[in-house]
């Protein structure tokens, strides 16, 4: 079911945000409005260890994202001992 | 979120100095912090020429951005390690960053100038893939940058690497190489001076700068090193980092300021014992090096002498290179730090 379905809100009145994650290269959907703290919490990913992007900029921890963003969590840690 | 400098909106926060930065002076603070570890730890001088490790990733990429906007001449090195479609990639980033500037790149085909790629290698040396691979670099790095008469040859290990590696080498307590854990390794036979300028900024730093400052990289990981014991190291720090912003910073530089010094004299020793390798005449500790077995073993071949270990790319203006005879280390530093281009 869509997200914005459980709310009472079908997905062609209220989209998600939309989140690229790398390694390996998918899509997830998350309710906004959500802050990049939240975000993070929420797929449980550590800040230390990534960047989010929008639109090619930096998007800091207490940016809120709306319903239609779309960003990109990039995995900054490279390995290669 | 506001800057902690100009109070204009900050675009990253860095926990660990308790601190918000804008654009600009995001940029400032991470040429602050290469300015003073080259300085703190004599890395480099004014007109030393300098060669930089090069693999398409943020942080190589970014440490040539650096050096460059710091006013050092800097040269690139990269080594097509044959990792299939990796490689083909990573290579590109290189290049294009070189072209876009107008830079000298020197490059290194290892399956083309070796006779062998890393998973080749790494199979038929039974080693893992990323020592097969670290051993390979550290040979040809120092080849190259002797060839080249280069004062200094660079690397992007950053504070993350470093800690990682340290993690690994306490959690074993492989003193052998705790000695020898440091930004600076001084030039001496065989051997360039190697340093680490970014040793006092983390993987997110570097990855920011390169997206504040418009450089591609190539995000994707290696896929020999998806799994390896070092992203681990990395993974259980950063847990760390959560909760205690800084630990990793005051691991690090904890260890160099009361540790390391208790580890030297064991390096040292190490570093008395070396001959010269029968084939190629690198340091090593035994008769023939572990990068002229690895050759061996892999079924490749060594060039014919005289022929140069790297040669310039024509991307942009390029100068010429002269080519002393080689005299290049091979498998002694093993472990002391990745023979990562980061």
């Amino acid at each position: 079911m869509h997200p914005g379905a459980r709310r009472g809100l079908g997905p062609a009145i209220i989209d998600d945000v939309k989140v690229l994650l790398r390694n390996p290269r998918r899509e997830v959907e998350v309710p906004g409005p959500i802050t990049i703290v939240n975000l993070l919490a929420r797929l449980d990913v550590n800040r230390e260890s990534v960047l989010v992007i929008r639109g090619g900029e930096l998007v800091p921890g207490d940016a809120t994202l709306a319903d239609d963003d779309s960003v990109e969590i990039r995995p900054v840690i490279s390995g290669g001992a | 979120m506001k800057c902690v400098v100009c109070k204009g909106p900050a675009i990253i926060d860095i926990r660990r100095h308790n601190a918000n930065f804008c654009t600009d002076h995001f940029l400032e603070q991470c040429r602050r912090q290469v300015a003073k570890a080259i300085d703190e730890f004599s890395m480099i001088e004014k007109d030393d020429r300098v060669l930089v490790a090069v693999s398409g990733g943020k942080d190589s990429l970014a440490v040539w951005d650096l050096l460059l906007d710091l006013g050092y001449q800097a040269d690139g090195l990269y080594i097509g390690l044959g990792i299939g479609g990796y490689s083909d990639v990573s290579g590109t980033y290189a290049r294009d960053f070189a072209e876009a500037r107008g830079l000298t790149l020197l490059e290194v085909d290892l399956p083309g100038a070796f006779g062998y790629d890393i998973p080749t290698g790494a199979r038929a040396a039974r080693r893992a893939p990323c020592s097969a691979c670290g051993l390979s670099k550290r040979h040809l790095f120092d080849a190259a940058a002797l060839e080249g008469g280069y004062d200094v040859l660079v690397t992007g290990h950053n504070l993350d690497d470093e800690a990682a590696v340290l993690f690994g080498n306490t959690l074993h307590w492989h003193t052998e190489y705790l000695g020898r854990q440091l930004p600076v390794l001084p030039a001496r036979d065989g051997f360039p001076r190697k340093v680490k300028p970014l040793v006092r900024l983390t993987e997110r730093e570097m990855a920011a700068y390169c997206v504040v400052r418009g450089i591609d990289y190539l995000v994707e990981e290696c896929p020999m090193a998806v799994g390896n014991r070092h992203l681990s190291y990395k993974a259980a720090l950063n847990d760390i980092e959560r909760s205690s912003p800084g630990a990793k910073h005051s691991f690090y530089f904890g260890f160099l300021d009361r540790a390391a010094v208790h580890f030297a004299p064991e390096a040292e020793a190490d570093r008395t014992e070396l001959g010269a390798c029968r084939t190629c005449g690198a340091p090593t500790t035994a008769e023939v090096c572990a990068f002229c077995r690895l050759v061996e073993r892999a079924g490749g071949s060594l060039p014919e002498a005289g022929t140069p270990t790297a040669v310039a790319v024509h991307l942009g203006p390029t100068r010429t290179r002269g080519t002393a005879e080689a005299e290049t280390d091979a498998g002694d530093e093993a472990v002391v730090s990745a023979g990562s281009t980061r």
